[in-house]
């Protein structure tokens, strides 16, 4: 009895001691970021000088592949572990604050006014989650190919119209000169088809989902500009403008900068590695179907997990990295679109006249966030597997009437999503 | 027999308990777990609570029904045929998404037959899953023969006394113990569209004269070209155990046939078969069985396409469970897969059963 006084009494007192000597509380976060260095060494230095610039919060970081991140915590969730601070994809966190695993910061609205429609991530009328950064898509071409094929060169003022694109589409073909017209990353079945693809879409007049009310798809999947775009769509591939879902991941890589593919419709992340080796590469906006150019945005973005002891601490982390000099940092670092436009001041490719300052336009004129629903998760695969059937020949209203009542059915069993 | 298996045995039931409880804790638990999820609306992540829906789980997977569709006649009376002089027939979705026959709400057309002028359309709740259920047999069917009769033809191969021969059974061996992601990454390349391996050794035997071929991009040969690269992976494994079989038959019946002057067809045909009885019914089990959990290679090379032509059971029961978070979904899935191999299994043990 007495040795265990003694032994709680001490142990009291060397955690109190200890409790002393390190007066910071502990946070852990979690980023999807592992095996790239720079990412790696950017984040790092985030959190060094986080610890360093206050008394009160120790964070640590862990990092996971990308592959299998989000994975890890939503099993980390059902397990009842997850850290204090989370990344999370844009349009993934809907579905995570909904399922109760994400809170809302606290953060004030002032500090991020500046930032790109697309980095603040907001449900129910909260913000969850803000990103450092957002990401683009254009499409790339050579001013060469333009001259070549006599092509005017679209402005984000002036787009393309369809009829414009399917016939630069058309020359680039005629021409003999390329294995493609068009690439549009057909290999890459996940999350690209949605982020990609259903800004077009968007553009003819339809969506994955009808955002008035988030409870059906009918209508806006299948509806007249729906069809339209299936046909469309699906033309792509049977007249050989562009490689379907069979292509090689290499061919997709290379295949721009080897000349294999008069235009490609490519993410910002590669834009970097692209103009290295190809002198005059111009990213041109997105076509406009009919109901203005669009491209989509939101990309990974940081937020708080719902079983946090210290959501201010962690709150008081996301804003610390908030700060414009490291979104510059990371926009310098991958080549991703700095947040806010102080920031892109600072990089060397979004300032004005950088090589890369057309993406920021672009984002921050023509981008549209994905559907901000729990159920997006569910939908993303459903398009995803639609657009991939059309590109292979499935007759085009069957495969998005299936589609429609397959995201229905789903809505229906989750009693809404709670919309 | 039992009763000192019962009685006496403690040490040995002692030394099973970990297996036993590790059995128990991830192979029967789930499973129980999975026939419950089955009957409820189960999610992998949602706010809303659980609610027991009966059978309502295998309705949506197994509902099936027959159209009969008219053809389209003019104001005459005449069919209308378009200009290949096919009838043309009413869109199957006039039927599935009209109010007025609520009974096929959520149909898809699965395949259609002719009939006369008519056309019978079977319609099912879920075509994805009848396709993977169709491919998933139809691989079975093909993989059983092939494997097996592969996987004994190298194991007559290497049961011989040749130098080295120990460096043969090295190699065959070799893609069992590779990870089958690395295999299936390393397939991928083979059966490339533009310049695959395949399609070069093939342009090269022919002297340029064949035509590349989109193995996996094609719905034609997808499923072909998985269930060879899969017959391949695992037929190192099933040849080890062939040859385990050959080597306990006794020298003594060879001589004899021998001295009897058999051909070496009657040698096997009389003394090696019969002697791979037990041996056969194994490797026929083992291989039905991992082949109706073909998972790995079709997630890493077509993601159960092109339209639908490699989907199978095990990829949609994860594809929904995880990917689509409907936990009650994947398991009906898992608990359909567990009756039909419990029944196929039945069939093979009555089949094969020693007769006397």
């Amino acid at each position: 009895m007495k040795l265990t006084k003694i032994l709680v009494a001490s142990f009291c007192a060397s955690t109190l001691m200890s409790g002393a000597a390190l007066a910071q509380t502990d946070l852990t976060m979690w980023y999807h970021g592992a095996g790239n260095d720079v990412e790696s060494k950017i984040i790092n230095q985030i959190v060094d000088d986080f610890n360093t610039s206050q008394s009160d919060w120790k964070v640590n970081i862990e990092s996971f592949p990308q592959t299998s991140y989000n994975d890890s915590v939503v099993a980390a969730a059902l397990a009842g572990n997850l850290p204090d601070i989370i990344d999370v994809d844009g349009p993934i966190m809907p579905n995570w604050a909904w399922s109760g695993y994400m809170q809302p910061l606290q953060i004030d609205e002032s500090k991020i006014e500046n930032f790109l429609p697309g980095t603040k991530g907001v449900w129910d009328g909260k913000l969850y989650s803000i990103g450092l950064w957002d990401a683009a898509v254009a499409l790339y071409a050579r001013t060469s190919t333009l001259e070549e094929l006599g092509l005017r060169t679209p402005t984000l003022d002036k787009p393309w119209t369809k009829d414009e694109f399917m016939d630069a589409l058309k020359k680039a073909k005629a021409s003999g000169n390329y294995k493609y017209a068009l690439d549009l990353g057909m290999n890459d079945q996940g999350e690209w088809y949605p982020y990609a693809y259903s800004p077009f879409l968007q553009s003819f007049g339809g969506d994955i989902v009808d955002r008035s009310t988030y409870k059906t798809a009918e209508g806006a999947l299948n509806g007249d500009a729906g069809l339209a775009f299936g046909e469309w769509w699906q033309s792509l591939f049977t007249e050989g403008y562009a490689p379907g879902t069979s292509e090689s991941p290499a061919d997709q890589q290379t295949g721009f900068i080897d000349g294999s593919f008069a235009f490609q419709w490519n993410g910002n992340w590669r834009a970097v590695a692209t103009m290295a080796e190809v002198d005059d590469v111009v990213f041109l906006p997105a076509p406009d179907m009919g109901n203005g150019p669009m491209i989509g945005a939101g990309s990974w973005q940081f937020g708080v997990a719902k079983t946090s002891e210290h959501p201010d601490g962690a709150s008081a982390f996301i804003e610390f990295a908030l700060q414009d000099k490291y979104l510059a940092a990371f926009s310098d670092g991958i080549g991703l679109i700095p947040s806010t436009a102080s920031a892109a001041q600072m990089t060397e490719n979004y300032k004005d006249g950088g090589p890369l300052a057309v993406f920021y336009d672009l984002s921050n004129a023509q981008a549209k966030v994905r559907p901000v629903t729990p159920g997006y998760v569910v939908q993303s695969k459903v398009f995803t597997k639609a657009m991939a059937d059309l590109a292979n020949g499935a007759d085009v209203a069957d495969t998005l009437d299936a589609a429609v009542d397959e995201i229905n059915a789903d809505i229906e069993k989750n009693s809404g999503y709670g919309h | 027999m039992a009763s000192k298996l019962t009685r006496s045995n403690g040490a040995g039931w002692a030394f099973a308990l970990p297996g036993f409880i590790l059995l128990f804790l991830f192979i029967i638990l789930p499973f129980f777990f999975a026939f419950w999820f089955s009957l409820t609306n189960q999610r992998l992540i949602s706010p809303n609570p659980t609610e027991f829906v009966g059978l309502s789980n295998y309705e949506n997977l197994l509902g099936v029904s027959i159209l009969t569709l008219e053809p389209e006649r003019d104001e005459a009376g005449q069919v209308v045929r378009d200009a290949d002089g096919a009838i043309s027939y009413p869109r199957v979705r006039t039927i599935t998404r009209n109010p007025d026959f609520p009974q096929y709400k959520g149909m898809r057309e699965w395949f259609r037959w002719q009939s006369g002028e008519n056309a019978r359309v079977v319609v099912a709740k879920d075509v994805v899953f009848m396709k993977a259920l169709t491919n998933t047999m139809l691989f079975v069917l093909i993989i059983v023969p092939l494997q097996g009769g592969g996987a004994l033809g190298l194991a007559l191969l290497i049961n011989q006394k040749l130098r080295g021969i120990n460096a043969f059974r090295a190699i065959y061996f070799t893609p069992v113990v590779i990870s089958i992601v690395v295999i299936s990454l390393l397939w991928r390349f083979i059966y490339d569209g533009d310049d695959g391996l395949l399609n070069n050794v093939l342009a090269a035997l022919t002297f340029g004269a064949f035509e590349p071929v989109d193995w996996l991009g094609n719905t034609d040969t997808a499923l072909g070209s998985i269930i060879v690269m899969s017959a391949w992976q695992a037929m190192g494994f099933h040849m080890v155990i062939w040859l385990s079989g050959l080597q306990t038959i006794p020298a003594t019946l060879y001589e004899v046939a021998a001295i009897e002057g058999s051909s070496s067809w009657q040698t096997f045909r009389y003394v090696t078969w019969p002697g791979l009885r037990n041996t056969a019914v194994l490797v026929l089990i083992v291989i039905t069985m991992q082949a109706f959990a073909l998972f790995a290679q079709i997630d890493v090379m077509t993601n159960g396409g092109p339209l639908d032509s490699t989907q199978t059971l095990v990829f949609q029961a994860v594809e929904r469970g995880y990917g689509k978070q409907d936990i009650s979904g994947g398991s009906t899935i898992s608990v359909i897969l567990f009756f039909i191999v419990l029944l196929i299994s039945l069939v093979q043990r009555y089949l094969t059963r020693e007769k006397r």
